[in-house]
């Protein structure tokens, strides 16, 4: 007898698992943990090959790792373990009433146990031209192998997906040596993992490297020759060249073979705590599952997940409860870290971060005193100390100051006081990096009397350049002076320390161009700022940067997105313009036949000479505007912070006492100045003589025209404070009267604040800085208008007229109606 | 976790027609008029499109974080809860959503009025 006997053994329960990667695979390690007698354990898997990290398939692709390097499991751990793995052979049906699977070879395997972890397919986007050669998804191995053979022939590369796969997947062909853009139909990258700032730095980061990212960007089609993928066009009509096509769009669990064998399934395959599916004998691990209502595509829950099942399968059953994720992208260089929830909420503060001059970004959310979701860029080193304290629900209650400083910092002991560390700091150390200020120097500046941040930016210059030390200013503040602490100027909104005019002059220095660029540069405390902030940034980029800024709809106030003027009621009121205050029968009728059709409850003549149309629909105002625009009619603006109207006397050409063609006049005012857009609404006026019947002294702006040429008066106002208007100069042409009118409004644009009247405004320059502003240098008068001038050719479009041709339709229109059932049924 | 809502709930299409940063509205005949937000970090909410204060119509105000300020008064209203917010006292109904395969669903039994129908 030379043939090896077994010795008897209790029978071993058999347990299928269908699946080769890093679930079905951890759960067999787990088990063999707890018990490596119990189950007797073949693995099927599709891939023919061992188990390895598919995480790691990034940094394959990107040629960092090997695929060697990334196996978890070599085919010894198979064999040593008696475990059978059937590579190759995919399992293509599950006989529940048999206790049996059915292989693709045809092979049937009885189980007494049965674990599906079938994992997720990616989501291959249902457009023309994604069945072409060269489009590929980010999977498994030999998906890297398609793009590594794609890179080796260079050329153009598209990523359908800005997600985390999507831009490891644009890293890797991108270090491999392809032209990448990175498609993505969100408006910012990775919006699932990442707040708009972290978004916006991702972008500058991955643009400065070479690739292009389109965000808003829905691809339509894949256009293809002869079978192979020539490039794609998105839904704008854009098109890129694309040797290869790259769908990193998102994964669905892959439930095909549990559906089949009617199990449970929603989005995933339903399964309780212990992991199990609508058949007791049926497990089910991983990405493929649903869990209390969740799938999940990473690969932290998975661990958890192996364990419980484990538990289970070997008798102890200890319950699954879902779990808390992290996210790090792999992207060499870029340090990116997001975990927990940072949507925000009731009860939920924010501690935000931002050091602009090492682009760094981190946002702490805190409910009740425990962290629930954290975002870091840049510096990620106190990501996993974040995590650890959000995932034990650590109360940080005593550490909170420091907390955003990180673990070293905020574990220091007395340190954890922010004033305390900088009391702590020696009198060499340096401040303000911009400038080179030390901690002496500031606090011998405080000593002479600079008593309030801004005294100590104009005397030492700590924290005027990029303001990142503002706090530590403050600090030093508060420690050498006590309760004396003159608090500053007022900060354009509790978003920012910054002033209104600091804001202004850094968007210009920095040349800042877009609202989350300020917001990462000057420090903003909010991740997207306020509803008071939002509109003033626009109103600011769009004043710095004519013709180049792209207006913000989100950030303008509900009157300017829908260029009518709210009512009580969430009616609008719609005011066509009337140049000069001049009409025509034609229009009048036009007028009133648009009263007629869209039911205008309210017809008034306004204080600016012209016709408000009341209680217009929202749903209604493009077609109201369509009508008006056709008898010749354009945006009266009577809604927005800008030139309103241009009011006007009937002047020399009919009355007896006019001097000058006062009409004439305003309208050619109201013709070069329609349309700009301000820092709040400007009104003008123009009086044919001294009996001023314009009322050219309560304006913004006002010509009294005498005999001798034009009184140019500024900063009236007729509000809840009346304020005459100071004289600004007399001039002697009407071509000078409208040259510096252009002038005078250019210099309220650059200088004023948000939100300030030009009354107000005076007040605050004084007169005297005004005149000297625009009389001091000779040309100033001809390059301010020249700027006004450059800047109303991006703004003299009429914004009813794109409406009316369809524009933003959303804004105009319902989602749908919903009618009750009871009326559905009748 | 909140429990899930019970009920049936209602297709009110897909979530591309909002974009990030906006509302739209969606009159209900015999009830209130509702707005289905949508936040800049790409999360739906659907309130009554009505501020507790005045009644202003909350679809039109700006939305920053997941809260919106009405465009009458500039309260500040929890898109999560419906409160108002800071010293304003006050709270809009929210209407329970869930997305679903890019698509939008508000529950049927939270937006249509369970007494009788208003007089149209």
């Amino acid at each position: 007898m030379n043939a090896p006997t077994k010795l008897p053994q209790p029978a071993k329960e058999k347990l299928v698992v269908i699946g080769n990667g890093m679930a079905g695979c951890r759960a067999v390690e787990e088990l063999l943990e707890r018990d490596p007698d119990r189950y007797s354990v073949t693995i099927f898997g599709a891939e023919p090959r061992v188990n390895y990290n598919r995480i790691m398939l990034s940094p394959v692709l990107a040629g960092e790792k090997t695929f060697d390097e990334i196996v978890i499991n070599s085919a010894e751990w198979y064999a040593e373990n008696g475990i059978e793995l059937v590579g190759g052979d995919p399992v293509e049906q599950i006989d529940r009433q048999a206790k049996s699977i059915i292989a693709k070879s045809g092979r049937v395997e009885p189980y007494d146990k049965l674990l599906i972890a079938t994992g997720s397919d990616p989501f291959i986007i249902p457009i023309p031209g994604n069945d072409l050669a060269g489009v590929v998804t980010f999977r498994d191995l030999d998906d890297v192998d398609k793009m590594l053979a794609a890179a080796q022939q260079g050329g153009d590369a598209v990523v359908i997906g800005g997600g985390l796969l999507g831009l490891e997947a644009a890293h890797g062909l991108s270090l491999r040596g392809m032209k990448v853009t990175v498609v993505h139909l969100m408006p910012a990258l990775m919006e699932r993992q990442l707040d708009e700032a972290a978004g916006y730095l991702l972008r500058q980061e991955l643009e400065s490297r070479g690739q292009t990212i389109l965000t808003s960007a829905n691809t339509k089609v894949i256009h293809g020759v002869e079978g192979k993928v020539v490039g794609i066009e998105l839904e704008d009509g854009t098109k890129v060249k694309a040797d290869i096509v790259v769908m990193a769009a998102g994964i669905k669990p892959s439930t095909s073979l549990a559906r089949s064998a009617d199990l449970e399934c929603e989005r995933g395959i339903v399964v309780d705590d212990n992991m199990v599916t609508s058949d007791s004998d049926i497990l089910a691990v991983g990405e493929c599952v649903q869990h209390r209502g969740t799938c999940y595509g990473l690969v932290a829950p998975l661990w958890d997940m192996c364990r419980s099942l484990a538990d289970y399968l070997t008798g102890a059953p200890n319950g699954y409860e879902g779990s808390v994720t992290s996210t790090k992208l792999k992207v060499s260089g870029i340090d990116l870290f997001s975990a927990g929830d940072f949507s925000g909420g009731d009860g939920c503060e924010d501690i935000v971060m931002r050091d602009a001059a090492r682009g760094v970004y981190k946002r702490v959310v805190l409910k009740d005193d425990k962290i629930i979701g954290a975002v870091l860029y840049g510096d990620t080193a106190d990501g996993n100390w974040y995590f650890d304290l959000l995932k034990k629900e650590e109360d940080v209650a005593d550490i909170r100051e420091g907390l955003i400083f990180g673990q070293a910092f905020a574990s220091g002991g007395a340190l954890a006081d922010p004033n305390a560390a900088v009391a702590a700091l020696s009198d060499d150390a340096e401040i303000c990096g911009c400038n080179g200020v030390s901690k002496g120097k500031v606090i011998s500046c405080i000593a002479k009397g600079a008593h309030s941040v801004d005294a100590v930016r104009s005397t030492c210059k700590a924290s005027a350049s990029c303001g990142s030390c503002t706090n530590l200013v403050e600090s030093l503040l508060a420690l050498t002076l006590g309760d004396d602490v003159q608090t500053g100027p007022r900060t354009l909104c509790k978003c920012t320390s910054f002033t209104h005019d600091d804001v202004r002059r850094l968007i210009l220095e920095k040349e800042l161009k877009v609202i989350p660029e300020v917001m990462q540069e000057l420090h903003w405390t909010t991740p997207e700022g306020c509803a008071s902030c939002r509109p003033a940034l626009n109103y600011y980029l769009l004043c710095a940067w004519p013709g180049e800024y792209e207006d913000d709809e989100k950030s303008r106030y509900v009157n300017e997105r829908l260029h009518a003027n709210i009512q009580k009621d969430g009616t609008y009121s719609v005011v066509p313009r009337m140049w000069g205050g001049l009409t025509t029968p034609d229009e009048l009728r036009a007028i009133a036949d648009a009263a007629e059709k869209y039911g205008a409850r309210t017809v008034k003549v306004t204080g600016g000479q012209r016709i408000d149309l009341f209680g217009i629909k929202k749903e209604d105002l493009p077609a109201i505007w369509g009508d008006l625009n056709a008898a010749g009619m354009v945006s009266g603006h009577a809604y927005g912070k800008a030139l309103r109207t241009v009011k006007t006397c009937v002047g020399s050409e009919w009355c007896r006492f006019g001097t000058q063609d006062s009409t004439g006049l305003g309208v050619k005012i109201e013709r070069m100045t329609w349309g700009s857009y301000m820092p709040h609404k400007f009104k003008i006026a123009v009086s044919g003589c001294p009996r001023n019947c314009a009322e050219a002294t309560i304006k913004d702006f006002g010509v009294v025209c005498v005999d001798s040429g034009y009184e140019l008066h500024v900063g009236g106002n007729g509000g809840i404070h009346v304020r005459a208007t100071d004289l600004l100069c007399k001039v002697e042409t009407e071509e000078q009267a409208m040259e510096y009118c252009a002038a005078f409004i250019q210099l309220y644009r650059e200088d004023a604040h948000y939100l300030e009247r030009t009354a107000p405004w005076l007040e605050r320059k004084g007169l005297d800085w005004i005149k000297s502003q625009l009389f001091d240098d000779p040309d100033a008068i001809k390059n301010y208008a020249k700027r006004f001038r450059f800047s109303q050719k991006f703004w003299q479009v009429d914004p009813w007229a794109n409406r009316a041709g369809g524009a933003h339709k959303d804004l105009h229109s319902h989602l749908a109606e919903v009618r009750p059932l009871s009326m559905e049924n009748a | 976790m909140m429990s899930a809502p019970v009920g049936t709930w209602l297709d009110i299409g897909p979530t591309t027609q909002i974009a990030p940063g906006t509302a739209r509205t969606l009159p209900v005949v015999g009830g209130e008029e509702i707005a289905v937000f949508h936040t800049m970090r790409g999360e739906f909410y659907a309130l009554v499109n009505s501020c507790p204060h005045k009644q202003g119509p909350l679809s039109q105000g700006i939305v920053h974080g997941d809260t919106v300020t009405c465009p009458l008064h500039n309260w500040r209203i929890s898109l999560r809860t419906g409160e108002a917010q800071g010293d304003d006292e006050g709270c809009t109904p929210t209407i329970p959503l869930k997305v679903d395969s890019g698509r939008l669903f508000l529950l049927r039994e939270a937006v249509i009025p369970s007494g009788k129908p208003k007089a149209a």
